[in-house]
């Protein structure tokens, strides 16, 4: 019992904890405020669905479709709706405003278009489903699989971050937006390009989510705002913060509903995110004081 | 001071005609109108606090279902007025826990917080009833006629537009002011930011809330996925934002005319009213970001200067 509640809360906090690096690239980053993030990780899983159930797609080579097309469309929102804000704010100074604004609108399109062609029902589908003994618990195959591309998945984004010249420049913007262009950084370019980024992620976390649990059209809520809470608990743009942030929250929400109650679940987030409020605004691994 | 004086006088000479109104329509006149009244106080109730600071709050509808739930469960055990001020404690009890958790910090903190309160407020609720009281719906009868709901909302809508125009001669309406500026120039010219703050974002909540109480008994029917709905927050913002959230008149010249469109849209396209709202919404930010109040006054202020010219 404890050892499946610790083996599940980990898969789960691996897929939370990839759907907020890339909330983290988006915010730290491009700085903005994207509320509509989670809309694009349901948009995902209905994606994968159609792609396994109509077209007979693995998930993993559903992917290989979700993924670049999420870049796209992250490349292209940012182009049409955030690049006007952005070369507004400028003089106004009220990005963070407008972006939670338009963001919101799009939270609301997005979820309008899923209900139309998705219909409101909670989907799932079978996908490896059966049980494989991990150290004494019986964990489903999908979600080993899921927590696997976590991990991959999360390790290259992070190793190229780290270690590649281009994320240095990825990350010299999110340390000092106003010197970067000053040592030849294209701000802009790259912004989008963390945006795009971002928005590939949130799909990727999509995918999984799919494989091994039910999501229905007006679930994108409750994912934005887990990713949230878990890149204030990091830290704003620590990619580090949200891995190990991500896993805490996997645990605790798996931990709460296996021996308190399921339906207390995103209570026990609110209350990880009020703690973490009142005691490190900057975040668990944050050094400067809160923006 | 006469012009004060004349414009309170007209001010309660339009309150008076409005009150009368029902007398003079249908059934049908009397539920739109109580509604457009409903979203007039509350878009007001939210620019009281989101105009001036820009805070932006997305949590209106976690106040609204609280006080429709409070009045749900409670219009049984206590007499109406009772329940009234009941369900408007609970909801300044619950804004003073937001406030006092978040407003200390930076906005994005806030915004954050009050994004997901509706959420958790519903699951919070549906998990007690689920558990504790074992039923999910619950049935409010109250013999109070749509006519005597919309006498309620429509002297709440008075009360919440006399605060704003009284917070904005006052002294807390200048600290607002410079806080919506810039916070730090506030803090050093010795304005309490936190406290400000938290007393504005309690007025509001509780106006919010004590609609969700009055507007209860029109569903006769509640269930937390009805009176949570994450539509009126949405609904709500962009009234505010499309009159103009800094404004006193702003918010209710914006919450009339899309009340009205939005009744139309949900009879004739109920199925891509979401997706039109959305892109209302995304419009309004891009096209008039202050509101028409402001944009009006701009160009107003535009023409004179080309007499003054000429």
């Amino acid at each position: 019992m404890l050892l499946t509640a610790l083996i599940s809360g980990l898969v789960l906090g691996g897929t939370y904890a990839l759907v907020a690096m890339g909330l983290t690239l988006q915010y730290g980053i491009s700085r903005i405020m994207n509320l509509a993030y989670g809309e694009i990780t349901i948009f995902a899983a209905f994606s994968a669905f159609i792609l396994f159930s109509t077209f007979g797609i693995n998930p993993l080579l559903g992917m290989a479709i979700v993924l670049p097309g999420a870049f796209v469309f992250g490349y292209l929102i940012y182009g049409v709706m955030m690049q006007p804000l952005v070369s507004r704010s400028s003089r106004t100074g009220s990005l963070e405003v407008d972006s939670i604004l338009a963001t919101f609108g799009l939270l609301f399109v997005i979820q309008g278009v899923m209900l139309i062609t998705f219909g409101s029902n909670y989907t799932s589908y079978n996908y490896l489903n059966f049980g494989v003994n991990v150290l004494g618990a019986n964990i489903a195959a999908n979600r080993l699989l899921a927590f696997a591309l976590a991990i991959v998945i999360g390790g290259v984004l992070f190793l190229v971050l780290t270690r590649t010249r281009w994320g240095t420049t990825i990350r010299a913007i999110a340390v000092a937006p106003a010197s970067a262009p000053l040592v030849g950084i294209n701000v802009n370019r790259t912004a989008r390009f963390a945006f795009a980024l971002g928005t590939m992620l949130a799909a990727s976390g999509g995918v999984m989510v799919s494989m091994y649990q039910t999501f229905n059209a007006s679930m994108g809520v409750v994912f934005t705002m887990k990713a949230l809470v878990i890149v204030i608990m990091g830290g704003l743009g620590n990619l580090m913060g949200a891995l190990v942030a991500g896993l805490l929250l996997g645990l605790v929400e798996t931990f709460v509903a296996t021996y308190v109650d399921p339906g207390l679940t995103l209570a026990s987030t609110y209350l990880i995110f009020l703690v973490v409020l009142l005691w490190k605004p900057a975040g668990l691994f944050g050094k400067a004081a809160g923006r | 001071m006469t012009r004060t004086i004349i414009g309170f006088v007209l001010v309660g000479l339009a309150l008076l005609a409005l009150a009368f109104m029902p007398t003079q329509l249908g059934a049908y006149g009397v539920g739109l109108l109580l509604g457009m009244t409903g979203y007039v106080t509350l878009a007001s109730a939210w620019a009281l606090f989101s105009g001036p600071t820009r805070y932006i709050s997305l949590a209106t509808v976690a106040f609204f279902g609280i006080g429709a739930y409070t009045v749900a469960v409670l219009s049984e055990a206590m007499p109406y007025p009772l329940v009234l001020v009941t369900a408007g404690l609970i909801g300044l009890g619950v804004a003073l826990v937001v406030g006092l958790a978040t407003l200390r910090l930076a906005g994005v903190y806030f915004v954050i917080f009050s994004f997901g309160l509706a959420e958790l407020v519903r699951q919070l609720v549906t998990w007690y009833e689920v558990n504790v009281t074992g039923t999910l719906g619950r049935y409010i009868f109250l013999p109070i006629s749509a006519t005597e709901i919309y006498w309620q909302l429509l002297g709440l809508a008075a009360i919440t537009l006399l605060i704003g125009w009284w917070i904005s001669r006052s002294r807390i309406g200048l600290a607002l002011k410079v806080i919506g500026d810039d916070e730090t120039v506030a803090a050093h010219t010795g304005i309490d930011i936190s406290r400000v703050k938290l007393a504005l974002f309690a007025i509001s909540a509780t106006i919010i809330t004590l609609v969700g109480a009055i507007q209860a008994p029109r569903w006769t029917y509640i269930e937390p996925a009805i009176v949570f709905n994450p539509t009126v927050s949405f609904l709500t913002v962009i009234m505010a934002l499309l009159g103009g959230a800094n404004r006193l008149w702003g918010p209710m010249l914006g919450a009339i005319p899309l009340f009205l469109l939005f009744e139309w849209l949900s009879a004739n396209f109920p199925n891509h009213y979401s997706i039109i709202l959305g892109l209302m919404f995304i419009a309004i930010v891009f096209i008039v970001p202050r509101g028409v109040v402001a944009l009006a006054e701009d160009l107003f202020k535009r023409a004179r200067r080309k007499e003054a010219a000429q």
